[in-house]
């Protein structure tokens, strides 16, 4: 921005007086994808100066809620809302899938770059049955790797977020004895582990204690190489996470009519088991003609050139078959007066 | 210097003396010399300035009973459904499961108190050591930018305090921690795994942020004290630190308790850098290295990202629960003052 | 010199020596800390950063500039709101207040300050967002004025105490009114210690993250007038210092450091402007 356009808005902004006719549209939600959001909105914001989409992320809950009580335009979620909350909702609120984040095991063990984990270990550790590095069920799929005799000490999120939503839901599918008695959700009871502040309190925690295992999103892992490794999907086979291993997970999953669905350890040989989509809450109604506009228009946007954008930063690209069905479902969404 | 010498040139600044005859005389001078017509006017006006001065100053200081009450309704009214919910058994319930829904909030109660008080036993004899340093040993030329730098301390973000926790004290106090372990390690306080976070680490970074506050507060509180006060001990004989301990301190002493108050609330009430240090464990334990939780943690940590009713308002109950512990250790204290001191019933 | 004598004066060199610690101590961790965030933060600080708008990521040149303002707005806000209760309430409690109603008020005040900022938070947003149907700067303004109020009120309060009662006396004895007494002679009797109190005041609530995120709300665009969301910089560093990014680290420190200097900065100014240094307000 060039300096005189900095003073002249902070002489609009002292003022109170609108300088041009922006148009501001609110959201709120999930923080995993906010790096990407925040380069999608800077970017529909270039192509179309009047539209200012400000975007904060303050939480999937907060999305939610900010969504159900109006004072948001638009909302974001790692988890999909439930029946209950979608009945709260005074204008019906659709779910749009935008892109794909996975969430990978990461540890800290000398000596050791990569492990394979089989889902038993993963639900063993994090419940408390597996409790040293040196157990069989972890050497018993790394015959090469020398892991010490030392206690495990998982690491595991103390705020509720999506990405805990994800490993969650992923380890109650594998595990019946972690369904039953801990569950699925944005924060949960977790039997052992420290509890890390977001996924730089998990990756610090990780990092600088020696013999934990935490859980990181995939972005998070890659940017700060994290060591992490290959997990077995239900197909049998160890599959690292990747842009492609995890757009597979989604292609191969079955998807209903409103987006929402969980992807976690779909079918396919190439899936990636703990994948996930992150959704836009977005009103079927917009009363705002001017927002209405600029929000159907970055939709639109956001499905063809914003999902180019996706794989530089980490993040998995929708499926074109996704994309075809969500376009249609955009053009049901009504702007303007009845 | 422990004798008083006779020119004394002002190097400690406290309440002028002098300014009876400046301040007093300047402002008022005027007015006695009849053009206090115009700043009294007649004596109607002299009538119901006086009042309405007292009653604007009376209005503003009921606001804050007021905004109190209003927090503390909200907070009762947005927790009911965990109140039916829990009942009482929410305050010896150790469980905090969001999956299914039971919510009890004793661990947390533990680790903030703990905290707190770990924090308080640092900081208060710090902070007042080193508000007597500078009031009374440093020349202004020097406590004076010395005690603009620690109030800055107030404004580092919590966040900021956090960082510098993970990335510098966690692992400072986790070899701290092996070595008092291997000396110390048959003592319960001392058992468990060193990990370098929990909650001793949280204590003694709650210590430093709340420093700040008993610093400034008790330097400012020292330096008001009259001259009077310490001349005459001095002049009875006593050394500078007797001076200090017998006569300065406790004359300030009810301002040094309420920057405690302050520091201990603020302790109470802290989020994002215990968040960072303490483990987020909600569970009960005798060692100072193990992993632990606080009230105002959990609610940093899982506010935003609550979904469901009942979540939420088990989270509100935690923070209604927060609010009556702060007023149980306020009354606590003030009943310690009482004991303490001469009763002076406008002074509570 | 007896005996007795002498250990007196061990016993004042001692404890005078562990002040002394004290003091290093305390200024030794400030330093540190103060360092620390300079080091980290002032590779990135440059007026690009000061004068720009966010950039996403992955872009250089990003800056923080609404933030800035934004902040600067807020506390003006906060201002308005925690200055004149806290400063005029602390008038009260200690020139009017005896009994009950002063009691109470005290005790407010300790409970307030002990309410954790995202319960004001959370209140402020019932109160001033929901029933509008948006976030604004206002509200995060009067949230951060509702924590200002504490501070400022007992430390007024504390400080206006301190002078003695003979000024008190004199100034009434001279004929002035009561009124008159508290503005012309006491108030700037103990203007030190006020000021240092609101200052203090105004330096906690500079750094809040927490009361912001559900009223100030944030915004990567210039927020204009009052009734908009607002980018404020405890927000974008808290926002900054946990993605995963390094470049936002940086900056997130850079944020911290501008921070500072602000809050150092206004300090400074004030006692320059208010306190008449020296002379006047602090003789023997």
């Amino acid at each position: 921005m060039r300096r005189r356009g900095f003073w002249m808005a902070l002489l609009s902004m002292t003022l109170g007086a609108t300088a041009h006719a922006a148009v501001l549209v609110n959201g709120a939600g999930a923080t995993f994808p906010y790096p990407l959001y925040s380069k999608w909105f800077d970017e529909f914001h270039k192509r179309h100066s009047e539209s200012q989409i400000n975007y904060q992320s303050i939480g999937s809950g907060g999305g939610i809620r900010q969504i159900l009580e109006g004072t948001v335009d638009f909302g974001a979620t790692d988890g999909p809302m439930s029946d209950e909350q979608l009945g709260q909702a005074k204008v019906p609120i659709l779910h749009l899938p935008t892109v794909l984040g996975a969430v990978v095991p990461t540890f800290n063990v000398a000596g050791v770059e990569s492990l394979k984990f089989t889902p038993e270990a993963l639900a063993g550790i994090f419940l408390g049955t597996i409790t040293h590095w040196n157990d069989p069920a972890l050497t018993k799929e790394n015959p090469g790797v020398s892991l010490p005799a030392a206690p495990i000490v998982p690491v595991h999120r103390s705020d509720g977020s999506g990405t805990s939503y994800v490993f969650t839901d992923y380890l109650s599918k594998v595990s019946p004895t972690w369904e039953k008695s801990v569950g699925r959700g944005t924060a949960v009871n977790w039997p052992v582990g420290l509890g890390g502040k977001g996924n730089e309190g998990v990756a610090g925690l990780v990092k600088q204690t020696p013999n934990t295992i935490g859980y990181v999103e995939l972005i998070y892992a890659v940017q700060n190489k994290l060591p992490s490794g290959p997990v077995r999907n239900s197909s049998g086979a160890f599959v690292a996470a990747s842009l492609e291993s995890v757009t597979a997970a989604a292609a191969g999953a079955t998807i209903p009519d409103d987006f929402r669905v969980s992807i976690t350890n779909a079918p396919g040989a190439g899936a990636y088991p703990i994948s996930s989509f992150t959704w836009l809450l977005v009103p079927t109604r917009i009363a705002d003609p001017d927002k209405g506009r600029i929000l159907t228009q970055f939709l639109s946007w956001m499905l063809a050139d914003g999902q180019a954008l996706a794989s530089p930063l980490n993040y998995a690209p929708l499926p074109q078959a996704v994309i075809e069905r969500e376009r249609k479902t955009i053009e049901k969404i009504q702007v303007g007066g009845q | 210097m422990e004798t008083l010498s006779p020119v004394v040139p002002p190097r400690r600044p406290s309440v002028p003396r002098l300014a009876i005859g400046r301040t007093a005389a300047t402002s008022l001078t005027p007015v006695l010399a009849g053009r206090g017509e115009r700043l009294l006017g007649s004596s109607r006006r002299r009538r119901w300035a006086d009042p309405i001065f007292r009653t604007t100053s009376l209005a503003f200081a009921l606001t804050v009973i007021a905004m109190t009450a209003v927090i503390a309704s909200v907070l009762f009214l947005r927790s009911a459904p965990a109140r039916a919910a829990f009942g009482w058994g929410f305050l010896t319930s150790s469980t905090w499961d969001p999956v299914f829904e039971h919510f009890g909030v004793l661990p947390f109660v533990w680790g903030t108190l703990a905290s707190s008080a770990i924090a308080l036993l640092l900081a208060l004899p710090l902070g007042l050591g080193a508000a007597i340093c500078l009031s009374e040993l440093l020349p202004t030329r020097w406590s004076d930018p010395a005690a603009f730098l620690i109030e800055l301390l107030v404004a580092v973000p919590s966040v900021v305090y956090g960082l510098v926790g993970v990335f510098v004290l966690v692992p400072l106090m986790r070899n701290i921690e092996g070595i008092l372990q291997s000396t110390l390690g048959f003592l319960p306080i001392f058992a468990g795994p060193a990990y370098g976070i929990g909650l001793l680490t949280a204590g003694i970074l709650l210590a430093v942020m709340i420093v700040p506050f008993v610093v400034t507060i008790s330097r400012e509180v020292l330096l008001a004290v009259p001259r009077a006060q310490r001349d005459a001990a001095l002049a009875l004989g006593a050394t500078r630190w007797e001076t200090v301990r017998h006569v300065v301190v406790p004359y300030a002493r009810s301002g040094i308790l309420g920057s405690v108050f302050l520091a201990l609330a603020r302790a109470l009430g802290e989020t994002m850098a215990v968040t960072m240090v303490i483990g987020n464990r909600p569970e009960i334990s005798a060692s100072l290295f193990a992993p632990a939780h606080t009230m105002a943690a959990v609610l940093a940590n899982e506010f935003t990202e609550a979904t469901g009713d009942v979540y939420l308002a088990a989270l509100v109950e935690v923070a209604l629960v927060l609010f009556v512990i702060t007023i149980v250790v306020n009354a606590l204290a003030r009943l310690l003052i009482l004991t303490v001191r001469a009763p002076d019933p406008a002074r509570v | 010199m007896t005996a007795h004598d002498l250990r007196r004066r061990q016993v004042e060199r001692l404890m005078f020596a562990a002040t002394m610690l004290a003091a290093a101590t305390t200024l030794g961790v400030l330093f540190f800390l103060l360092g620390y965030i300079a080091w980290q933060g002032a590779t990135s600080v440059s007026w690009a950063f000061l004068t720009r708008l966010p950039a996403p990521v992955g872009e250089p040149g990003g800056g923080m500039a609404n933030a800035i303002v934004g902040s600067g707005k807020l506390l003006l806000i906060a201002g308005l709101v925690g200055i004149p209760v806290g400063f005029l309430g602390g008038v009260y409690l200690s020139e009017y207040g005896r009994g009950p109603i002063a009691f109470s008020v005290r005790y407010a005040a300790d409970v307030l300050n002990g309410v954790p900022s995202i319960v004001i938070g959370v209140t402020a947003y019932a109160l001033l967002v929901v029933p509008f149907k948006h976030f604004s700067t206002l509200a995060g303004g009067v949230a951060l004025g509702l924590m200002m109020i504490p501070v400022s009120l007992r430390t007024t309060e504390e400080f206006l105490r301190m002078v003695p009662d003979s000024l008190r006396e004199a100034s009434l004895a001279l004929g002035a009114p009561r009124w008159v007494t508290i503005v012309r002679v006491v108030i700037p009797a103990a203007m030190r210690g006020i000021l240092a109190g609101i200052l203090l005041s105004l330096a906690r609530v500079a750094g809040e993250t927490a009361p912001l995120l559900f009223t100030a709300f944030g915004n990567r665009f210039w927020s204009e007038g009052w009734l908009q969301p607002t980018a404020s910089l405890p927000v974008m560093i808290f926002t900054y210092a946990i993605a995963p990014y390094d470049d936002w680290h940086r900056q997130a420190w850079a944020g911290a450091l501008v921070l500072l200097t602000l809050v150092l900065g206004a300090n400074i100014l004030a006692r320059m402007v208010l306190v008449r240094s020296g002379g006047l307000g602090r003789s023997s």
